[in-house]
């Protein structure tokens, strides 16, 4: 307890506020703006781990070429391409997002809008995604079901 | 007619169980008990209940501990949604819970109705529904809620235009419910954190034209812990008995931060 308590005289009389409280019950039924909010933490988490495996490969080419070109050959493969869609979906939902707190940060309705402006993104979301997918993994699946 | 021992009502209790009311349906009241004398960890308990659709929450409980189990705890004063004492979770959400309506919790289609009650999150349970109010008014009063001025008093009451007046209306409305700082995963998981009521109430006062303590109130928000913490859940908005925008009130601190001092 920082700030909050420093104006009182009594700070170690405040009983900790952890305990039984919040031990177990149900899950928070959280507005809608709560899921946009661990989507985000969530996608921005994802991203952030798969840009530090990119770091790491990318250094690759300091050590040599070739251990470069073994390593991407590594992800040419069906689990790794979902994975690539995976990761476009958690960009774009990370971006389109910001933009939705931005939003509600710096514009004056914002805050009222909020649960429209995220029916919006998820519109965005999916007219980007479907095609994007469908070009993603196009080539992985002809691969798989009999193509060349 | 002599009650024998059997049917001899529990203790605390306002007598024996009254004739359910006609056009009443049993409901299943499961609540979230934690006695600190018996309990390590706390448990669920549910009861049966008749409730009219136009009975509240807090009527169920009234008939829990007045007909079936008087060591039932909580809160309730006014019993009608102007006091504030009465927040609790009531199906995962923050609620009064004198002014939800047993109508609106039913479940459809003829299927057995379960009301979930649960402690406010975030604060220590003393007992079952009642739970430690003190860090939450703690971080009330550090914001300094109340009329700061300087120079004499005026001879008349201090004058305000309509406009100026509006300005923080929605802000007067809180009852201190903890509804909406209890709501708030930050606060859940950061105690530090002041939390939505204290800014709502502190927004009350920046946004006072009579009030000379905004840059003062202001320094006290302008923390890791003050309203930088927030981070737009909106979960306040959505629990907000009074129908306050406290996340845009919130917001309207952190820009009168950003774009109004240097």
């Amino acid at each position: 307890m920082a700030s909050t308590t420093a104006a009182e005289a009594g700070t170690a009389d405040v009983p900790a506020r952890a305990g039984s409280s919040r031990s177990g019950g149900t899950l928070y039924r959280g507005d809608l703006g709560m899921w946009s909010w661990v989507a985000h933490r969530v996608t921005g988490v994802l991203t952030f781990f798969f840009l530090f495996v990119h770091v790491l490969d990318t250094a690759l080419v300091r050590v040599s070429p070739n251990a470069y070109d073994e390593t991407i050959a590594l992800y040419k493969n069906p689990l790794v391409n979902l994975m690539e869609v995976g990761l476009v979906g958690a960009v774009l939902y990370h971006a389109l997002n910001g933009v939705r707190v931005i939003l509600v940060d710096f514009w004056s309705k914002g805050p009222k809008v909020q649960r429209a402006m995220f029916w919006v993104i998820a519109v965005i979301w999916l007219l980007v995604m479907i095609p994007g997918a469908y070009f993603m993994l196009e080539r992985t699946v002809t691969e798989m079901i009999g193509g060349h | 007619m002599t009650a024998t021992v059997e049917t001899a009502p529990p203790a605390g209790s306002r007598g024996p169980v009254p004739p359910a009311p006609e056009g009443s349906t049993t409901v299943t009241v499961k609540i979230r008990r934690f006695n600190p004398e018996v309990d390590s960890e706390p448990r669920w308990d549910s009861f049966e209940v008749p409730a009219l659709p136009t009975d509240r929450v807090l009527n169920l409980l009234h008939y829990v501990k007045w007909y079936l189990d008087g060591t039932l705890t909580f809160r309730r004063s006014c019993a009608h949604g102007i006091c504030g004492s009465d927040a609790m979770r009531i199906n995962g959400v923050n609620r009064l819970a004198c002014k939800v309506l047993v109508k609106d919790l039913m479940s459809g289609g003829g299927k057995a109705t379960t009301i979930t009650v649960e402690p406010i999150k975030g604060l220590p349970v003393h007992k079952d529904l009642l739970v430690d109010m003190e860090p939450f008014f703690e971080a009330f009063r550090a914001v300094k809620p109340y009329l700061m001025t300087s120079g004499n008093e005026p001879t008349r009451e201090r004058i305000q235009s309509q406009a100026d007046r509006a300005r923080f209306d929605d802000t007067t409305k809180c009852i201190l419910c903890a509804c909406c700082t209890t709501s708030c995963p930050v606060y859940w998981s950061e105690g530090s954190y002041f939390g939505p009521a204290a800014i709502v109430n502190a927004h009350r006062f920046i946004f006072d034209s009579r009030d000379e303590g905004a840059e003062e109130r202001l320094d006290i928000l302008n923390d890791v812990d003050g309203v930088w913490r927030c981070r737009t859940t909106f979960n306040c908005t959505d629990a907000c008995p009074r129908g306050i925008q406290v996340t845009k009130a919130i917001q309207e601190v952190k820009r009168a931060l950003l774009f109004r001092r240097v």
